[in-house]
């Protein structure tokens, strides 16, 4: 039998050793979520097409916005299944909520509430006015004033480059005829129409108007984009539609 | 300075030891008040006084960073250029320019990634935060970490290498590991700071969690080990309690500690089999754990009454116990009953500062106190403020982490009332208002500790400037 010593005495041997032992772990739990079928959920909708989609031009920037503040630090985006986050949040997340998410942001500490299924609970008044001064609709709320966001024009001018940078890493935005049409077939045209990089712009703009998000339709702020994020969130699946089992094989 | 009395010193490289211990309590000061400031926003919100830059969500990575990257980091190199040279019985490879590389390199590399944090430049990946470009140089700084201490390892003049070496040694490979997977992505453009993570969801969540996780167990447990193996004998006196014990300890904890980052996703969306076996693996992690403070704990053995005269060594064995308690904490909380209540709450943040505060940080005073006199070839200035230190350190922990616990054990038992119609029982703001109290106290605790830290700092500086007028004396003598 080999004696640790010759270890001890060895610099080369201990490296390798240790690059193997400290290896391992990770190899056996990350490695295979990439290759079995099933980590992420396929979910269709009415129409037979993914429900999931990836954010529009908007909602991402709104999600820059998210992440650039940090948001992160005190609100998770990750419902577990009990029965008082059903009741408080709604149905628990699952994986293909945040499939397209880069990087995700599910959270460790829920200083404030999840935000998960936050899409459609409040108006988009209530989300500007909060956002504003959180204090002004929730009195003993301890979260930040966010004035700022009001104040300043959404940055839009890297928006295609974001886009590009997105699709090099795996989310289906379009650039070419062959891939919109691809995009047609997964979520249907009018989603196709969204995810176009070609159009992100007029997208964009034509959302923000459409939405008026924070209550001044002349102007395109960072409060647009990010309630317009907000909005969506926890929306895109209809759990109506599905049975509960369905998704349990999942876990 | 008169040469004869200089020249054994010369043996080693003392000159960037001393400049990594300095910044490591600048770093301190800096990270650990950072801490107490965003402890004080949760407290008194009307701190965040509606700038930007300072509002909880973007300094919160600052004091992470600050603690974990800048005091730990800082305090892991000085510590780990001393041992390897000393077990080693030799002279830092690498002359003076590599050494001298990797703590401007490392340094700037802080520096860079926090102002980018108060300017929104973030990756949105706890303990991560720092964008492509500072993740980059990381990786620069770390090559050269991992062959300035190899090289040295490797023109040692002992046949053996010594156990706090394998500890350094896992922490530089496994850290280089863990950063490069967590970090990798694609800029929006060359000349832009953004990025996005290559992997998405859940996937990127485990990838997040593994490094996450580990950063825990490498760069804050491993490494500090390896200091343990070092000052604690020192400073005792004594040789270390069980050499068979190490070996045990350094493998088991080695191999597991890779496995149990999921636990930090119990009932989310990933397949419940990772949850599983890390739950598992985290309870097996507590034997190597308890093995390594038992030995650290027992090499005391026979001293014992230096647990009253030596503050220095009361630092050094608070922080093993600390050590064991956490250790104990930590796979408690990641069973997936107690993780349901305690996950998303305070109990987490206490459960870290016990880890962080308690055992990190302690150890790293502790090894320190016993160094720097060394480096500068004195005794420090007074050992009187080393015990007030460590009053001061010691009940700002308990108070810290019992806040915590009342904050993070009463909301999550809120959070899961129910009335008698089976209807939730408190809104989520009525947690928020029961936890102002705990998070007052928090933030008071917080204050003790950099309290503590300050002492430390007039402390040193006093011992310095000690060291230096008795070497100005000596040059005037001999001259004269």
């Amino acid at each position: 039998m080999m004696k640790h010593e010759s270890i001890e005495t060895n610099a080369g041997l201990l490296i390798v050793l240790t690059l193997a032992a400290i290896s391992i772990g990770g190899l056996v739990e990350i490695v295979p979520l990439f290759h079995i079928e099933g980590t992420v959920e396929s979910v269709k909708n009415a129409e037979g097409k993914d429900a999931v989609r990836p954010y529009t031009p908007l909602e991402q920037l709104g999600r820059d916005v998210y992440t650039r503040e940090g948001c992160y630090n005190c609100h998770s985006q990750m419902i577990r299944p009990f029965r008082d986050e059903a009741l408080r949040y709604g149905h628990y997340s699952l994986a293909a909520e945040s499939q397209y998410d880069h990087p995700f942001q599910w959270g460790s500490k829920r200083t404030g509430p999840d935000l998960a299924r936050v899409g459609g609970k409040y108006s988009s008044t209530w989300h500007t006015q909060h956002l504003d001064k959180p204090t002004s609709v929730v009195p003993e709320s301890i979260m930040p004033n966010y004035p700022w966001l009001l104040k300043d024009d959404l940055d839009y001018s890297d928006l295609q480059d974001k886009m590009k940078a997105l699709k090099k890493v795996g989310v289906p935005y379009s650039l070419t005829k062959e891939e919109f049409a691809k995009n047609v077939d997964q979520f249907g045209e009018d989603v196709a129409k969204l995810l176009d990089i070609n159009q992100a712009e007029t997208n964009m703009i034509e959302q923000a108007k459409k939405g008026n998000f924070d209550g001044d339709p002349a102007r395109l702020t960072e409060m647009d984009a990010l309630v317009a994020y907000l909005q969506i969130l926890g929306t895109m699946v209809d759990f109506s539609k599905h049975d509960e089992a369905e998704f349990i094989n999942f876990r | 300075m008169a040469h004869s009395a200089t020249a054994p010193i010369e043996q080693y490289n003392y000159d960037i030891v001393k400049k990594f211990a300095l910044i490591t309590l600048f770093w301190g000061i800096a990270g650990m008040s950072a801490g107490v400031y965003i402890a004080s926003e949760l407290a008194w919100p009307f701190l965040n006084w509606d700038i930007a830059q300072i509002t909880f969500g973007r300094l919160r990575p600052l004091h992470t960073s600050g603690v974990i990257f800048g005091f730990g980091g800082n305090a892991l190199f000085a510590t780990s250029f001393y041992i390897v040279q000393r077990t080693c019985q030799t002279r830092l490879w690498g002359g003076n320019g590599l050494p001298n590389f990797i703590f401007y390199g490392w340094n700037a590399a802080l520096l860079i990634g926090g102002v980018g944090y108060l300017m929104g430049i973030t990756q949105g990946r706890e303990y991560a935060e720092p964008e492509w470009y500072v993740d980059l140089m990381i990786l620069v700084v770390w090559v050269a970490y991992f062959l300035v201490f190899t090289m040295t390892l490797l023109k040692r003049t002992q046949p053996h290498i010594y156990v706090a070496n394998w500890f350094f040694m896992a922490y530089i490979l496994a850290v280089a590991l863990l950063h490069i997977f967590n970090n990798l992505a694609m800029p929006v453009s060359f000349f832009g700071a953004k990025s996005y993570s290559l992997f998405s969801g859940a996937q990127d969540a485990m990838t997040q969690w593994w490094y996450g996780h580990n950063a825990v167990g490498f760069f804050l447990t491993a490494s500090f080990l390896g200091m343990m193996y070092y000052f604690v004998p020192k400073q005792a006196g004594r040789p270390i309690y069980s050499y068979r014990l190490s070996i045990v300890h350094f493998w088991a904890l080695s191999f597991m500690y890779m496995w149990v980052g999921t636990h930090h996703l119990h009932w989310t969306a990933i397949p419940d089999w990772t949850s599983s076996l890390a739950a598992a693996f985290s309870i097996l992690l507590l034997m190597p754990s308890w093995g390594g403070m038992i030995n650290g704990i027992m090499t005391l053995s026979g001293a014992w009454d230096k647990l009253r005269s030596d503050p220095i060594m009361m630092f050094l064995i608070t922080s093993l116990s600390f050590y064991g308690m956490s250790t104990f904490e930590g796979p408690m909380m990641a069973l997936k009953s107690v993780n349901a209540l305690s996950h998303y709450t305070d109990w987490t943040v206490g459960h870290v500062h016990s880890g962080a505060l308690g055992w990190v940080a302690m150890v790293s005073f502790g090894s320190l106190y016993h160094m720097i006199p060394k480096l500068w070839g004195t005794k420090i200035w007074s050992e009187k403020l080393i015990y007030i230190h460590f009053f001061f350190a010691t009940i700002g922990i308990l108070l810290y982490i019992t806040a915590l616990w009342v904050s993070g054990i009463g909301q999550g038992l809120m959070l899961r009332a129910f009335d008698q119609y089976g209807n939730l029982k408190y809104s989520f703001i009525e947690t928020v208002v029961f936890m102002h109290g705990p998070l007052v106290a928090r933030a008071v605790a917080g204050m003790f500790f950099v309290a503590g830290m300050f002492l430390m700092v007039y402390n040193v500086w006093k011992t310095i400037a000690n060291s230096q007028e008795a070497s100005d004396e000596a040059t005037a003598s001999a001259s004269a």
